[in-house]
């Protein structure tokens, strides 16, 4: 699972100044540098690739617009992340919750890539149609750590919130995905 | 919600969500994309900045000649 492996993504202290300055090349670099990581990063929380694509272009944008407030000693690549939760965040709080359900998502119920045998099609989609109607902030932090894996402290650092308050959202999440599990007849 | 209840859930959530592949690729360059949303920006910022600030200087002047009245000559005079 390798959003922003350390040590992987170099990109030199010259072109980190050279951005923060506006300069357009610096950006570029920074920009293919870091786009795949972005993109990933971002299709993982809004599962939708043209959405990724699109949140993308909209992330690398508000970064080069903010390049006067990026601060050196507290990292580019968190503070990248920073932005890219937001903006799929923005993303996610736009969208009607049953519009999420897309027919790649339905596919992959249909054809039951992944799936546990002892988990019908139907309960798969009644959980997803029911974890789309939780409010964007749960479903970020319960994406993240739950679905992903991504370490609570990664979370909490890319929605700019403590860990205890990514755990106190996941918790969240899953008692609320559960009640709305039991209404629909399924019990967990 | 017990511990057994939070574990069942959160496998019907992975049956449901599975995880992306490890190194998703947009299907395009989007860098293009980019630079055409930075062009757009550099023509429209500067007229919605000053317009945006035009605004609030009028507003605030308006609100300290109608609280002030005795101010508008003062006013008048840096104009």
């Amino acid at each position: 699972m390798g959003s922003w492996p350390s040590g992987v993504l170099v990109h030199s202290a010259d072109s980190l100044d050279k951005f923060r300055l506006g300069d357009v090349d610096a950006f570029e670099e920074l920009f293919r540098l870091h786009q795949r990581v972005v993109y990933g990063w971002i299709l993982r929380i809004v599962r939708n690739p043209t959405a990724a694509e699109d949140l993308t272009v909209e992330t690398f944008w508000r970064i080069y617009k903010a390049h006067a407030r990026f601060e050196a000693a507290r990292g580019f690549e968190p503070w990248v992340r920073r932005i890219a939760t937001r903006a799929a965040l923005d993303w996610l709080r736009a969208q009607r919750p049953e519009s999420e359900l897309t027919e790649e998502t339905m596919a992959r119920q249909t054809t039951g890539l992944g799936a546990d045998p002892g988990v019908t099609a139907e309960i798969r989609s009644k959980t997803e149609r029911a974890f789309a109607r939780l409010p964007p902030k749960l479903r970020v932090a319960a994406v993240l750590s739950v679905v992903e894996e991504r370490p609570h402290k990664e979370v909490a650092e890319a929605l700019g919130i403590s860990v205890t308050a990514v755990k106190l959202r996941v918790f969240r999440a899953l008692r609320l995905l559960r009640k709305d599990l039991e209404r629909q007849g399924i019990k967990p | 919600m017990s511990a057994h209840d939070e574990e069942r859930i959160k496998t019907l959530l992975r049956q449901a969500l599975p995880p992306v592949d490890a190194e998703p690729a947009p299907e395009r360059d989007l860098w293009p994309a980019v630079l055409r949303r930075l062009d757009s920006q550099a023509v429209a910022q500067p007229r919605s900045r000053w317009v945006w600030f035009d605004w609030a200087l009028a507003a605030g002047l308006a609100l300290v000649a109608v609280s002030f009245p005795a101010s508008i000559p003062l006013l008048l005079y840096y104009l």
